[in-house]
C-alpha cells in the first residue's frame, strides 16, 4: 500500500499540558487507504493528539501537515462527545451535522444502517448512551470522506455494532480513505498502530 | 447558505423545545420593572423620570442573563467541536445562532416594552421610541454578550466573569438607549440619537460574529 498518496505527516510533534510533557517525538506518515489505531493508557494524550490533528488544539510543537490546504472539506471528525443535542431528534441532529460538514447522503438510510430505524423522531434525550453514539456514527454511512478521525468510536457500542463498525471502517479504507481512531479495540490485521506511553510515541506497524 | 439555513432552523428548534430559555429573560424583564413602582413610589412624575433608565437596565440584565449558557450545552454535547472542525466558516453558524437567540429572547422584550412603559407612566407618544430603541439596542446587547459567552465557555462558572467582561461594553448602548427615550419624553429631536444606536448595531452585528467565532476558537485551545 506504500504507493498510495500521503495524507498526513507528523514530524517531531510534541505537546505539553500543565508543565508536563504529554508526548514527544510523534512522527508518522499516513497514507490514503490506511487504518491507524492510536493506543495508550488513560491520560496518555490520545484525545489531545486527535484534537491537534483536526485543528482544535493549537498548543504544540513540531509539524502537522495535511496533504492539501482544503483538508477540512474531506474531514469527518467524531469527538469524544457524540455531538448530539438532547432537544433534537436523531434525524434533526444528523441533518444539522451533515449540513455543517458539507456531507451529502440519505440520513434516513444512514440511521437505519446503524440500527436506529423507528427512532428517527424520538427526542435524543430518550436514547441510551450507545444509541446517541450511533447517531453520531451514522455519518460514516453517508457520503464517504477522505479522512476519518474518530475518538473512541466504540464507546458504549454493543457487540453487533462493533462488528458492523469494523466492517464499515475497513470498507472506507479499502475505498481509499485514511482512518485514524483511538480505541483499545483493533479493527483488523492490516491496522497500523501508534502507541503513546510515558511521553514516548512508538509506531508499531 | 445551506449551512446558515440549517443552523438557523436548528437553533430555533432547540430554543423552542427548551421554553425556560425563552421565558426566563422575559419574566425577569417584566418582574424587575413591575417591582420598581412598588419599591420607589407610584407617583407618575417620579416614575416617568426614572422609566427610561429602569427599562433599559432591566433589558440589559435580561439579555445578559440569557447569554450565560449560550454555548455551554453545545460544548458539553460536542456540537461545538463539530462547528469548529467544519469546512463551513465558524462565523456562519455563529451568526445563525445569534439571530435565532435574539428572535426568541430579545424580540419578546421589545414586544412587551410598550405595556411596561405605559405602566411606568411614560406618555403614549413615546411608546414608539421605546420600542424602536430596544429594537436597535437589544441585538447589539446580544452580540456583545455572546463574545463574552464564547470566551468563558470553557470555564465552569463563567457567570460573574461574563458580567465583568461584558458590562463595560454595554455602557454605550445603555447610555444612548436610555438617552433616546429621555430625549423623546422631553420633546427633543430623536432621530440623531436613534442613528447612533443604529450605528452601534451596525458595528456589533457586522464585526461581533467574527469576534464570537474567534472567542470560541480560543476557548477550544487555539
Amino acid at each position: 500500500m506504500s504507493d498510495t498518496p500521503i495524507r498526513l505527516t507528523l514530524e517531531q510533534l510534541q505537546c505539553e499540558r500543565d508543565d508536563r510533557v504529554l508526548f514527544r517525538d510523534v512522527s508518522l506518515t499516513a497514507r490514503a487507504g490506511e487504518i491507524w489505531q492510536i493506543t495508550g493508557a488513560n491520560g496518555a494524550g490520545k484525545t489531545t493528539l486527535l484534537r491537534i490533528l483536526v485543528g482544535l488544539h493549537g498548543f504544540y510543537e513540531g509539524q502537522r501537515d495535511w496533504w492539501d490546504d482544503n483538508w477540512r472539506s474531506e474531514l469527518l471528525y467524531l469527538g469524544h462527545q457524540p455531538g448530539v443535542r438532547e432537544e433534537l431528534t436523531p434525524l434533526e441532529n444528523l441533518k444539522f451535522t451533515c449540513a455543517l460538514g458539507a456531507q451529502s447522503g440519505d440520513p434516513m438510510a444512514a440511521l437505519a444502517a446503524v440500527g436506529l430505524r423507528g427512532f428517527e423522531d424520538v427526542p435524543a434525550a430518550h436514547l441510551s448512551a450507545g444509541q446517541k453514539r450511533r447517531v453520531a456514527l451514522a455519518r460514516l454511512w453517508l457520503e464517504r470522506k477522505g479522512v476519518w478521525v474518530l475518538d473512541e468510536p466504540y464507546t458504549a457500542i454493543d457487540q453487533d455494532g462493533v462488528a458492523q463498525l469494523d466492517e464499515q471502517i475497513q470498507k472506507a479504507a479499502d475505498a481509499g480513505s485514511l482512518v485514524l481512531y483511538t480505541s483499545h479495540h483493533q479493527v483488523g490485521d492490516g491496522v497500523k498502530r501508534l502507541h503513546l506511553a510515558k511521553g514516548r510515541a512508538e509506531v508499531l506497524a | 447558505m445551506t449551512a446558515f439555513r440549517a443552523a438557523l432552523s436548528r437553533e430555533l428548534l432547540v430554543l423552542w423545545r427548551s421554553p425556560a430559555e425563552i421565558i426566563n429573560p422575559l419574566f425577569f424583564f417584566v418582574m424587575v420593572i413591575s417591582l420598581f413602582p412598588l419599591a420607589i413610589s407610584p407617583k407618575p412624575e417620579l416614575l416617568a423620570l426614572i422609566a427610561p433608565g429602569v427599562l433599559w437596565v432591566a433589558a440589559l440584565l435580561a439579555v445578559m442573563l440569557s447569554l450565560d449558557g449560550l454555548f455551554r450545552r453545545d460544548q458539553e454535547s460536542g456540537v461545538l467541536e463539530q462547528l469548529l472542525t467544519s469546512p463551513v466558516m465558524t462565523v456562519v453558524p455563529v451568526t445563525a445562532k445569534l439571530l435565532a437567540h435574539w428572535l426568541l429572547t430579545g424580540l419578546p422584550l421589545v414586544l412587551v416594552s410598550p405595556v411596561l412603559a405605559h405602566m411606568l407612566q411614560l406618555p403614549d407618544r413615546v411608546l414608539g421610541v421605546v420600542m424602536l430603541s430596544l429594537l436597535l439596542g437589544t441585538p447589539a446587547l446580544t452580540v456583545i454578550g455572546a463574545i463574552g459567552s464564547a470566551l468563558t465557555v470553557g470555564l465552569n462558572r463563567g457567570g460573574i466573569l461574563l458580567a465583568v467582561l461584558v458590562l463595560p461594553l454595554y455602557i454605550p448602548v445603555l447610555i444612548f438607549g436610555a438617552g433616546v427615550i429621555r430625549t423623546a419624553v422631553e420633546g427633543g429631536p430623536v432621530p440623531g440619537v436613534l442613528a447612533i444606536l443604529g450605528a452601534l448595531l451596525a458595528l456589533t452585528a457586522s464585526l461581533g460574529p467574527l469576534a464570537v467565532a474567534a472567542g470560541l476558537k480560543i476557548s477550544s485551545g487555539n
